[in-house]
């Protein structure tokens, strides 16, 4: 891409006020590129750091290698804690994925009043998961919400307390999680679903296609960069899942619903175990590295060889 | 944005008018019911703001309210008791604007420029720059808090709303800076070389084409650094405590509290004054919410 750049022999002509003005652009990216290096390279090793020292209460840096590592893999809670992440990650993305999909091809059936089902759809991505996470936490309460509503109507057998049971509690805070992102799906396939190519789709109608064949076959493995980009947006909320476990169930009953990110919490403001916290915490970040150097990688050859095709 | 617009396309059109009908009837069924489901949390928490505390417990959360009564919007508001002091939220919502709204403001002026400069004044390496600040997008927070509790330690910013913007800004800044740039290089470079022929600077060509081009992208970033501070909840719950807690982590403290966990009228309120700020946002400039969603992940 041809950019604008200050030509070399005119810099190199000026006097020095001048040559020094000239690096102005370079002084005014210089203290932010510094603030976000320190933010995510030294912050990263700094808690790396405190993951192999002996930290309890407060961060000390005397180093003990990788026993907390060990320790953490030994806990219940954080095998818990990570189940948990594979469970609702994958029911979690899977779903907002699934349900954002019906809503994209059903809002493109040319409906009316597209922009009001869109803003309903959209909503709950405007508001904080503390506000969502709580309100969702009354409806599932069996005393007062869809539990009560549903026996006063005459079933009085009807029975939905999911956020009681320590087995299916991770099953609310996965609903609850839907709830919240299909939305977001909703947006990004709608968007493709209308960058896909109309002659293509007119071809195979007059073909004869139904609308379903055309869909499975034309309209969708179109979109299949679009799949993929949600899903990965999708699987770093589920990895950094926190506030909606908090405000949902607080991580319980018992402990059913701990997340990683909740762990991390607990262990380094709660219960004074700075180390293994941080050893957690970089677990997180690894869980991260996983799904996004793939991801970024393809991103890179899909460009190249767009490129080598262009 | 753009209601369904003439694409030659109509999936329902292709076969006879009954199943059309047919057709119609799934569709917007399933739309509808999609939407109850959506709207349930907003309805149920709006209309029990306005009920009266017996009637709830007596009818459950979801029922046509019976009762109408503004008690619980200003215990919520002044009276109600938060962690120890009895003043309601006013003073975590008004904590929650002084740390949204610099922070907003700073990180997306900030971002403008280097967008800027690393899109039109791009120079050897800024490229890699521009890669590794866009790593600050993924941080997760749990790696950030030990530093930052640190920092803000040395500092002496702990328990302070000047705390939680100087976080806001360098986290935001990642977002920012990639929003801009992405956006200021579909700017032709022609328009920046004759400016320059004609011997205009840096500033001036910032202030004269760049910043009269930029109101989309300043107002998708806005939206989306506003919405994203105010719900923002970790930093919120470990930086501060009592008074001078933003509001999502006095709601926290407000519902995890478990004498208050009946009191659903001033909840709801409370609630909804933490969910108003960002819900008002959305509803008006619903349309940049969702352009800034877009962009944010397919680029």
């Amino acid at each position: 891409m041809p950019t604008a750049k200050p030509s070399r022999e005119t810099v190199a002509r000026q006097p020095w006020h001048e040559r020094l003005g000239s690096l102005l652009p370079q002084a005014l990216v210089l203290p932010s590129v510094i603030a976000t290096f320190f933010y995510v390279f030294v912050f990263s090793a700094w808690t790396f750091y405190i993951s192999l020292s002996d930290s309890s209460l407060l961060p000390t840096y005397t180093y003990v290698g990788f026993v907390h590592y060990i320790t953490l893999w030994q806990n219940r809670r954080w095998i818990i804690a990570f189940t948990n992440l594979f469970l609702f990650g994958g029911f979690y993305v899977i779903g907002a994925m699934l349900v954002g999909l019906t809503l994209a091809i059903l809002i493109d059936q040319r409906v009316r009043g597209e922009a009001a089902w869109r803003t309903i759809f959209l909503y709950p991505l405007a508001v904080s998961f503390v506000v969502t996470g709580t309100v969702w936490s009354w409806l599932y309460n069996p005393g007062s919400g869809i539990q009560f509503l549903v026996r006063g109507l005459g079933w009085s057998n009807f029975s939905f307390a999911w956020t009681q049971s320590r087995d299916l509690a991770i099953y609310a805070v996965v609903l609850t999680g839907i709830w919240q992102a299909s939305g977001f799906a909703m947006a990004l396939f709608l968007a493709g679903l209308r960058s896909v190519d109309q002659d293509l789709v007119k071809a195979a109608q007059i073909d004869g296609a139904g609308s379903a064949r055309i869909y499975a076959r034309i309209v969708l493995p179109a979109i299949r960069p679009i799949f993929i980009a949600v899903m990965v947006v999708l699987l770093q909320f589920a990895i950094k899942t926190f506030d909606l476990v908090v405000a949902l169930t607080q991580g319980g009953p018992g402990i059913a619903t701990t997340m990683p990110a909740n762990y991390v919490y607990d262990l380094m403001f709660q219960r004074g175990q700075i180390a293994e916290g941080a050893a957690a915490a970089v677990m997180i970040l690894t869980a991260l590295a996983f799904v996004l150097v793939p991801y970024s990688a393809w991103t890179i050859w899909r460009q190249r060889s767009a490129a080598a095709d262009g | 944005m753009a209601e369904a617009t003439s694409r030659g396309y109509d999936p329902l059109a292709t076969s006879g008018a009954w199943s059309r009908v047919r057709a119609n009837v799934i569709v917007y069924g399933l739309l509808a019911l999609f939407a109850a489901w959506y709207l349930l949390p907003l309805v149920v928490v709006i209309l029990n703001s306005f009920r009266n505390l017996p009637e709830i417990a007596a009818n459950g959360l979801i029922a046509f309210p019976r009762s109408f009564a503004l008690n619980g919007w200003f215990a919520a508001w002044s009276t109600y008791c938060v962690g120890g002091t009895c003043a309601g939220i006013h003073g975590q919502f008004v904590n929650s604007l002084k740390m949204t709204i610099p922070a907003t403001l700073i990180s997306t002026a900030l971002g403008a420029l280097n967008g800027y400069v690393l899109s039109k004044w791009r120079f050897r390496g800024s490229e890699f720059l521009f890669g590794c600040m866009t790593l600050g997008v993924f941080m997760p927070g749990q790696v950030a808090l030990m530093p930052w509790a640190f920092i803000l330690g040395k500092l002496g910013l702990t328990n302070s709303t000047a705390g939680l913007i100087l976080v806001h800004v360098v986290q935001g800044l990642s977002f920012t800076t990639l929003f801009c740039r992405n956006y200021y290089v579909n700017i032709p470079d022609d328009l920046i070389k004759a400016a320059r022929i004609d011997g205009a600077g840096f500033w001036r060509i910032f202030r004269k084409i760049i910043l009269p081009l930029s109101p989309p992208i300043l107002i998708v970033t806005v939206i989306w650094q506003f919405t994203g501070i105010w719900n923002e909840f970790l930093y919120a719950v470990v930086f501060t405590s009592g008074r001078e807690q933003p509001i999502t982590a006095a709601l926290v403290a407000l519902s995890t509290n478990g004498t208050n966990v009946r009191d659903y009228d001033v909840m709801s309120a409370a609630v909804l004054i933490g969910a108003l700020p960002p819900l008002l946002i959305y509803f008006f400039g619903g349309r940049y919410f969702v352009r800034g969603l877009t962009q944010g992940a397919i680029k």
